[in-house]
């Protein structure tokens, strides 16, 4: 049931970037590019994805256990470190030179076109990458 | 207006989503991190629990489908990126958040929402990046 649950949350994901633009590349870079044509409608996904689960957040945890778990898997981590400022600066990077990130760029697979098959196997190469980096002990995270 | 309702209604109905995630599943619905997992239960050899997450990636492409189904224009890509560009963004995109621990949907949804510090920083530095990459790339090459 888990796994229905998931599908189905997966697939109203993607109906939200679609409807909300993330899914058009130009958008995004458009949104991106503060100092030139500026479009700031995208502000606006986030928003209104805030609005809602800042509040569904607070009222679900009261909750002892999700519907279809027997807890929740919620990060615990506090502290501020290099990888966590040095990966949010490299994804920055790529974000702002292709327009994808990667819910939409999985969501855009569905066109099959090349763009969007590229990115998604290249991002799959970086995560791999850092796997492997990690396993081979050379980063502490 | 106008212009802001259907990105404000697209941001509720991931919000929605990210909800459902969280009360059904007990998951955040972070995608890099659910993909991610996906490839540590490879790097394992066990299935482990990939199960769910791969389901919801193929939810995310079904999702998509609808989406070219009620207009294609929705997943229009007409950036004109090259093949190589592509492939150094994927790479940074992928390394980045395997790395700093979440995207766009985990720290910039999840993280923000529970008011978690590393989410927020990580939110701005990322969204710094991605404006200065994109402003410095149209001052490069001239173009968008």
């Amino acid at each position: 049931m888990a796994g229905v649950a998931a599908f189905f949350v997966g697939l109203i994901f993607a109906l939200g970037l679609g409807l909300g633009g993330m899914t058009q590349p130009r958008r995004v870079v458009g949104f991106l590019d503060l100092f030139g044509d500026w479009d700031p409608s995208l502000i606006f996904v986030m928003f209104g994805a805030l609005a809602i689960h800042i509040v569904m957040y607070r009222w679900i945890v009261r909750r002892k256990a999700p519907i279809l778990g027997d807890r929740f898997h919620i990060p615990t981590k506090k502290t501020i470190d290099g990888p966590l400022i040095l990966g949010a600066v490299l994804f920055g990077i790529g974000w702002g030179l292709a327009g994808y990130c990667p819910a939409p760029a999985i969501t855009s697979l569905a066109t099959f076109s090349l763009a969007p098959v590229v990115f998604v196997a290249s991002l799959l190469a970086g995560m791999a990458l850092s796997h492997w980096r990690r396993n081979a002990g050379t980063t502490g995270s | 207006m106008g212009e802001y309702l259907l990105p404000l209604a697209g941001g509720v109905t991931i919000g929605v989503a990210v909800s459902l995630m969280l009360v059904l599943n007990g998951r955040v619905a972070g995608v890099s991190g659910i993909l991610g997992g996906v490839l540590t239960n490879l790097f394992r050899k066990t299935r482990g629990d990939s199960a769910w997450r791969v389901l919801f990636l193929l939810g995310l492409f079904s999702g998509g489908l609808i989406l070219r189904a009620l207009n294609p224009d929705l997943l229009e890509n007409d950036l004109d990126r090259s093949l190589p560009l592509l492939i150094v963004a994927g790479l940074l995109v992928g390394y980045g958040t395997s790395v700093g621990g979440g995207c766009t949907s985990g720290h910039g949804i999840c993280g923000i929402s529970r008011f978690s510090p590393r989410s927020i920083l990580a939110t701005l530095i990322f969204m710094v990046f991605g404006i200065l990459t994109a402003t410095v790339f149209r001052l490069i090459t001239g173009g968008q």
